[in-house]
């Protein structure tokens, strides 16, 4: 009976500190939507309190869809994170079977650039991308979303360490089946490879869902914006923020995510176990 | 269905010789084992067959002509992986159909939707499965089509394999070591089965293994390689009793054979642990080694006498390790008679007959004996 429960002590601990921890990254999301349910003057009221007094939840929602086409913006998040995704893959895998399975001539010194690649942070390149849609002309359109991101040297990298562990006999295999190089690829490595992609598909839907920086430089126009730039539109209102409806934006905009994550809670994590994003 | 031939095929990875001039014929229809020790060189020649690898130098010929630089499914040779190689997202059934579908239909046919639309399609597929069909009632694997690779056991992976190799009626099969990845029974019973196979489709088997057993047991001819040359090649039983150098000989059989050194006098006659034998030979005086196969090694009677260090009773047979002086490695010697085995620690007198005995010289080429003349003259008259 004694060694039944050794030392519940460091469980407690451990259970103390994981919920401080979730307690702390939870905070922001359980005050907006605090804040998204209370009207303006509750917002604004020196009393701190999580459940409002009287709930405007529906009022902020439909002030939100009224002020901003937040379903266009969302539309056009799906619209540009799919196709980044899409155009990676379609440019990463056969990439990364070269560089896993072909034996060529500079071989090692290309998976070198690639891995230094990973190094550089997009905002460094952002002003030269930015004067290369500029001269032609691209700016201000879904384009100057998508493309500069198509070539994911990341993707390229765990791709190309995902396939090293497909058996070379397997590559073999398909050669002697009369399966050509490209075939092998869509074939034989895609389908193996199904945990890396995902993975990979997961790390960048929510890197570009939630990207914030590249939408706003290269977008004027109002009807491609993407999520993130639509709260950004209640900041900027002239009258002051409305604080109530930005937090309902908010909500619709990272609702998504949070449902895809709910769906495929288990694939998300093993995804970001296995890019190493946090 | 095809002929196979290597004329002085070279290759070497990163700088070190792989293969140092391979030539060799493979007749139509024969079951070729290419055995030797790891890391000799045979799953590469193997692929340089198959095409997979390019080799540096030296030409492939299938049936006559040339196949280098074609592709390794233009060849029509079929390969056998050690690891079986099945594509882990489809079933026994869709790996098999793999090769038929990448050859009968077209590239749109193969699309993933778009192609089951297309009228050709739907019969192209009816002979597929007809096809697949054949074959898995040939293996026996009807009731298992419907699996992925991951359901199934090793040894009906393995199946699965043959009947992909088998489906596309290639002129030859290739097999890289095929059977190592199972169990000491299912490998003995999968034998069998390619043998027998081997005699039903009569195409031309080059089947690489390290296991002396499986070369001996299946195959018409056996080619044994070493350090990237093939050395020998012959029917099992001339690899067996004729080898022509000292590592054939230690690599084929077991146990491995018994190697006494020994003295060639200036007469030719030969000398084994102080002892003549009664044998000559043309080589000049110096140092050889002999060697005697552990069956015919007798007990009992003769001029060496050893100790007995270790028994293996196998029930059917025993073997009978003796420590003898003057040589550094135990004698081993077969008993066919286990009711009446050496007792342990005892000390036995073994001899055995002259024409049991290979010669090699000190490099390890094998030397011509011949019967001392006493012997010969009186053998006519026992006739
Ligand atoms: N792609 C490669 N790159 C570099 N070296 C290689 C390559 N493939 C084979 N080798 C080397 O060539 C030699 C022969 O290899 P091979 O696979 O032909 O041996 P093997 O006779 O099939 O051995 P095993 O019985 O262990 O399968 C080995 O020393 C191996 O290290
Ligand atoms: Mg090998």
């Amino acid at each position: 009976m004694t060694n039944a429960h050794p030392i519940p002590f460091r469980a407690i601990l451990r259970h103390v500190l994981l919920i401080a921890g979730a307690a702390l990254m939870l905070a922001p999301f359980i005050w907006m939507i605090s804040t998204a349910s209370k009207p303006q003057t509750e917002i604004f009221s020196s009393e701190l309190h999580l459940i409002p007094h009287q709930f405007a939840l529906v009022e902020n929602l439909r002030e939100a869809f009224a002020k901003a086409n937040l379903l266009r913006f969302l539309l056009n998040g799906i619209i540009v994170t799919v196709s980044i995704f899409v155009l990676q893959v379609m440019v990463a895998l056969p990439a990364a079977y070269a560089l896993a399975k072909l034996r060529f001539l500079g071989r090692e010194t290309l998976f070198a650039l690639v891995l230094f690649g990973i190094l550089i942070p997009p905002q460094a390149t952002a002003i030269p991308v930015f004067l290369l849609l500029h001269k032609i002309g691209l700016l201000d359109s879904y384009a100057a979303l998508v493309l500069p991101f198509t070539i994911s040297v990341f993707g390229i990298f765990l791709m190309r360490q995902f396939f090293k562990t497909v058996p070379d006999d397997l590559v073999d295999a398909a050669r002697m089946d009369g399966i050509s190089e490209f075939g092998i690829v869509w074939r034989v490595m895609l389908p193996a490879a199904i945990p890396a992609v995902t993975a990979f598909g997961i790390f960048s839907v929510v890197a570009h869902w939630n990207d914030y920086f590249w939408p706003l430089i290269v977008l004027n126009s109002e009807h491609l914006r993407t999520p993130p730039l639509a709260v950004a539109h209640f900041r900027n209102s002239e009258a002051g923020t409305s604080y109530g409806p930005l937090m309902a934006a908010a909500m619709v905009i990272i609702a998504p995510l949070v449902i895809a994550f709910l769906f495929a809670q288990r694939r998300f994590i093993e995804g970001i176990t296995l890019t190493g994003i946090k | 269905m095809a002929q196979i031939e290597l004329s002085a095929i070279r290759k070497s990875f990163d700088g070190t010789d792989v293969l140092k001039g391979i030539d060799f014929r493979i007749a139509d229809g024969e079951f070729i084992s290419l055995v030797g020790p790891s890391g000799c060189g045979k799953s590469t020649l193997l692929r340089i067959i198959a095409g997979l690898e390019p080799q540096d130098s030296g030409e492939v010929h299938i049936d006559g002509r040339p196949v280098d630089g074609i592709r390794p499914s233009a060849r029509n040779l079929a390969m056998v992986f050690q690891s079986y190689a099945l594509y882990p997202h489809l079933s026994a059934f869709d790996n098999i159909a793999v090769p038929l579908r990448m050859r009968r239909l077209s590239a749109i046919e193969r699309l993933p939707l778009l192609g089951a639309l297309l009228p050709g399609r739907r019969a192209k597929e009816r002979h597929i499965r007809a096809d697949i069909e054949g074959i898995a009632e040939q293996l026996d694997i009807s009731p298992l089509l419907r699996r992925k690779p991951g359901q199934l056991s090793g040894g009906q992976r393995q199946r699965v394999a043959v009947g992909r190799a088998m489906v596309r009626e290639p002129v030859a099969f290739l097999f890289d070591e095929p059977l190592s990845n199972l169990d000491a029974k299912l490998r003995v019973h999968m034998r069998a089965e390619l043998a027998e196979l081997h005699r039903r489709l009569k195409a031309t088997f080059v089947y690489v293994t390290h296991d002396q057993a499986e070369a001996m047991t299946m195959s018409s001819r056996i080619a044994v390689m070493m350090g990237g040359e093939l050395i020998q090649a012959g029917t099992p039983a001339e690899i067996y009793n004729e080898p022509g150098d000292i590592r054939v000989a230690e690599f084929i059989g077991s146990p491995k054979i018994n190697v006494l050194p020994g003295r060639i006098r200036k007469d030719g006659g030969v000398d084994v642990l102080g002892t003549a034998l009664k044998l000559t030979c043309n080589a000049a005086a110096g140092d050889c080694r002999i060697g005697v196969r552990p069956e015919r090694i007798e007990l009992g009677t003769g001029p060496f006498s050893g100790t007995v260090v270790h028994l293996e009773n196998l029930g059917a047979e025993a073997f009978v390790h003796l420590a003898v002086e003057g040589i550094g490695s135990r004698l081993i010697a077969r008993l066919a008679d286990v009711k009446h085995l050496p007792a342990m620690a005892s000390s036995v007198a073994f001899g055995f007959a002259p024409d049991a005995v290979r010669m090699f010289d000190p490099a390890g080429k094998r030397i011509e004996l011949r019967m001392e003349q006493a012997e010969r003259i009186r053998e006519p008259a026992h006739v």
